[in-house]
């Protein structure tokens, strides 16, 4: 993992002190509250519906078990005993006192974390492969390029008043598991046939209102110039991105009305000129920073197998862990969708035993998911039924990764003042459904994703089944998409018509899981299905 | 104590961080400096490329950035532009500037500032001290974190 040195440190101590004085400003009246919005924004700091919202960035969702621990205690401290894992791999608290926060930096400072721009119109946090790693199928770790652009994009002067959030995200295999294409920047790690490694650029995509799968702007950036490409993208984002229309603001409308072939002969033209500025850091930062990723030391002639006399637990081993590249281990999801649960919410006591379960069964590391799981990157196959025991003990044996149950959902209008309609009732409601037939394990791969409004914190574009809450006259109602995928299939959802109330929501979504088991194929998940058949018979089934 | 003056500048100059005498001299719209050929002060704004006025550095003493609103950033960018390619006069930022802008705008190369709004000289000084390192190469003179690592 990543540490920290005396720069890093020194930063983020600044940091914190920084908002101390801003917060102390905003309270003697120094400054506005229009004055101090962005300025708190860049610390993470929301207003919400019944208090302020603060999000805690995870760089490329890694953490260590101390890490672990101090979100925890500050889940204690300063909230409600519990937190919120989001879709970006981060966390967030929603009941924080503005007095307060500035002690919650310092807290957060002391275990090298920070939440310096997890919102505002700047770059955000960068995301990543959360199998990052461990992953089989990956052509190299691809976090050592995510913490290079960290450092790149933090406090870049340039870039703190965008036109609108501006969110990266870097994989390095052909299986997108961070919906890379859905981001302003979308970066893969790819090799050569000569075994060089590159940067293919996709710049452009995003949910939101007008939801895009970002286009591919340049096929390989080589990696000592990854950085001033980057700096030459946001250039002519922030000097031509629209800054009329707030929901016109992001990339992609760029992209999109300049026509992604005049977009990257700009950036083109940008990256030339910055090429003679110096402004690329030097291959020897690279490989510092690469070093702090080497793999742990993995046993060797470790059992390839587990013992699955429990089917409980063979169910667990089925759906919740995926392939590692070194034998005799796997990685293992720790759902947070217990049914009927509140999508990402994790206790301060949940906190801390998987802080403790990754010290003991995954090299002290763990990670967090854009689909709001927690995974142990490297359990050793052997060990998974003592740590299965653990994990149902605390009511985090779920297994139900990528399954209907795994819904993703964003907070809703329970806490967010953007929201329209309330999505965690909606996902526990779907949850308990699903459990209560028993069709959800017959399902299969079916990834459905809630947002409470337009804006898509709940990637309702991207699921195979996707939920939108609207405000129709003053009354909630939820409009069904169908054919989203946020992975290497890429594809935005379509709405299949007229929305549904609360309960018809629930009913809608039974009716196309069974079409789907009734007409499936042999092998097919229920995207494929949909794909297939097409949006009318599902219509037909939904609206006769 | 920083080693620049507070307070000091003349007219609505607030800070500056030049040695050299401030320029008496009124800055003109984009067109209209592009139309006189003996115009040597121009006051950007938000929606004007920088990029135009790239073959007439050499006869500009002033640039004026305007900032009507602290959150449309593209002063940023029209700065380092200019500083990039080696426009070396002064360099201002006008308008809703604030307190916590400084740094940054100093980093892009401002090195003038005429606030609409004065601002406090004890907390403009600690904002532009409170950091003693930074991440990127940019056009001031700092030295980027990677290459105090590497020597």
């Amino acid at each position: 993992m990543y540490r920290y040195d005396q720069y890093d440190q020194a930063m983020v101590d600044a940091r914190v002190e920084e908002f101390r004085d801003q917060a102390r400003r905003r309270l003697e009246g120094k400054l506005t509250e229009d004055q101090f919005k962005p300025l708190r924004l860049q610390n993470g700091l929301y207003l919400q519906l019944h208090a302020y919202m603060l999000r805690v960035a995870i760089p490329y969702g890694t953490l260590s078990g101390a890490q672990m621990h101090m979100l925890a205690d500050i889940a204690d401290k300063y909230d409600r005993g519990y937190g919120h894992f989001t879709t970006r791999q981060n966390i967030q608290y929603n009941w924080i006192k503005l007095e307060e926060a500035a002690d919650l930096l310092a807290d957060l400072a002391t275990v090298e974390m920070h939440a310096i721009q997890t919102s505002g119109n700047c770059i955000r946090n960068i995301s990543s492969d959360h199998y990052a790693g461990a992953a089989a199928d990956e052509v190299v770790d691809p976090r050592p390029y995510a913490e290079l652009l960290r450092q790149w994009s933090s406090f870049h002067p340039e870039f703190a008043a965008l036109p609108r959030k501006f969110k990266i995200a870097v994989i390095a295999s052909e299986k997108d598991r961070a919906a890379m294409r859905l981001h302003d920047i979308g970066i893969r790690i790819v090799k050569t046939a000569e075994g060089t490694l590159g940067a293919a650029f996709y710049v452009g995509g995003g949910m939101g209102r007008t939801p895009m799968v970002a286009p591919l702007i340049r096929e390989f950036v080589p990696l000592d110039r990854m950085v001033t490409y980057a700096e030459a993208c946001l250039r002519v984002y922030n000097r031509h991105g629209r800054r009329d229309n707030k929901y016109k603001a992001r990339i992609k409308i760029l992209v999109h009305e300049m026509g992604a072939e005049e977009y990257a002969r700009q950036v083109e033209e940008e990256f030339a000129h910055l090429l003679a500025q110096g402004v690329e850091p030097p291959a020897a930062e690279l490989d510092r920073i690469r070093s702090f990723f080497q793999p742990p030391e993995f046993a060797v002639g470790l059992p390839e197998e587990a013992d699955r006399a429990d089917p409980d637990f063979a169910l667990w081993l089925d759906t919740n862990t995926h392939a590692h590249k070194v034998p005799g281990y796997v990685s293992a999801t720790i759902s947070l969708k217990p049914v009927g649960g509140i999508p990402g919410d994790a206790t301060a006591e949940q906190m801390h035993l998987m802080a403790d379960l990754a010290r003991d069964y995954s090299f002290d590391e763990c990670r967090v998911t854009h689909a709001q799981n927690i995974v142990l990157p490297h359990v050793e196959i052997g060990k998974l039924y003592d740590l299965w025991q653990k994990l149902e003990a605390a009511g985090l044996g779920t297994a139900n990764l990528d399954t209907v149950g795994d819904i993703i959902a964003c907070p809703g209008l329970d806490y967010c003042s953007l929201a329209n309609a309330r999505s965690i009732p909606v996902a526990q409601k779907i949850s308990r459904r699903f459990a209560e037939t028993g069709k959800g394990a017959a399902l299969g791969e079916l990834k459905l994703k809630i947002s409470g409004c337009i804006n898509a914190c709940g990637h309702h574009h991207a699921g195979h089944i996707g939920i939108l809450g609207v405000d129709r006259k003053g009354v909630e109602n939820y409009q069904l998409l169908l054919g989203g995928s946020e992975a290497e299939d890429v594809s935005l959802g379509k709405i299949t018509g007229p929305g549904f109330n609360e309960a018809g929501i629930v009913d809608a979504v039974e009716t196309v899981a069974d079409l789907y088991l009734a007409r499936r194929q042999e092998g097919e998940r229920f995207l494929d299905t949909y794909r297939r058949l097409g949006m009318d018979a599902f219509k037909e089934a939904l609206y006769g | 104590m920083a080693d620049f003056d507070l307070g000091t500048g003349r007219d609505e100059v607030q800070l500056r961080f030049r040695d050299d005498e401030q320029a008496d001299v009124a800055a003109v719209t984009v067109d209209s400096f592009l139309d006189q050929v003996d115009a040597d002060a121009v006051r950007i704004e938000p929606g004007d490329d920088a990029r135009d006025l790239l073959p007439h550095l050499a006869r500009l003493r002033l640039v004026e950035v305007n900032f009507p609103s602290h959150t449309d950033g593209r002063g940023y960018s029209a700065a380092r532009l200019l500083r990039e390619h080696g426009y070396n006069g002064e360099l201002r930022a006008v308008g809703d500037v604030l307190v916590d802008q400084l740094r940054y705008l100093r980093r892009c190369g401002f090195d003038a500032f005429a606030p609409d709004r004065p601002l406090d000289e004890a907390d403009a000084a600690a904002a532009l001290e409170r950091f003693a390192h930074v991440y990127q190469a940019t056009t001031d003179k700092a030295v980027p974190i990677w290459s105090l690592r590497h020597g």
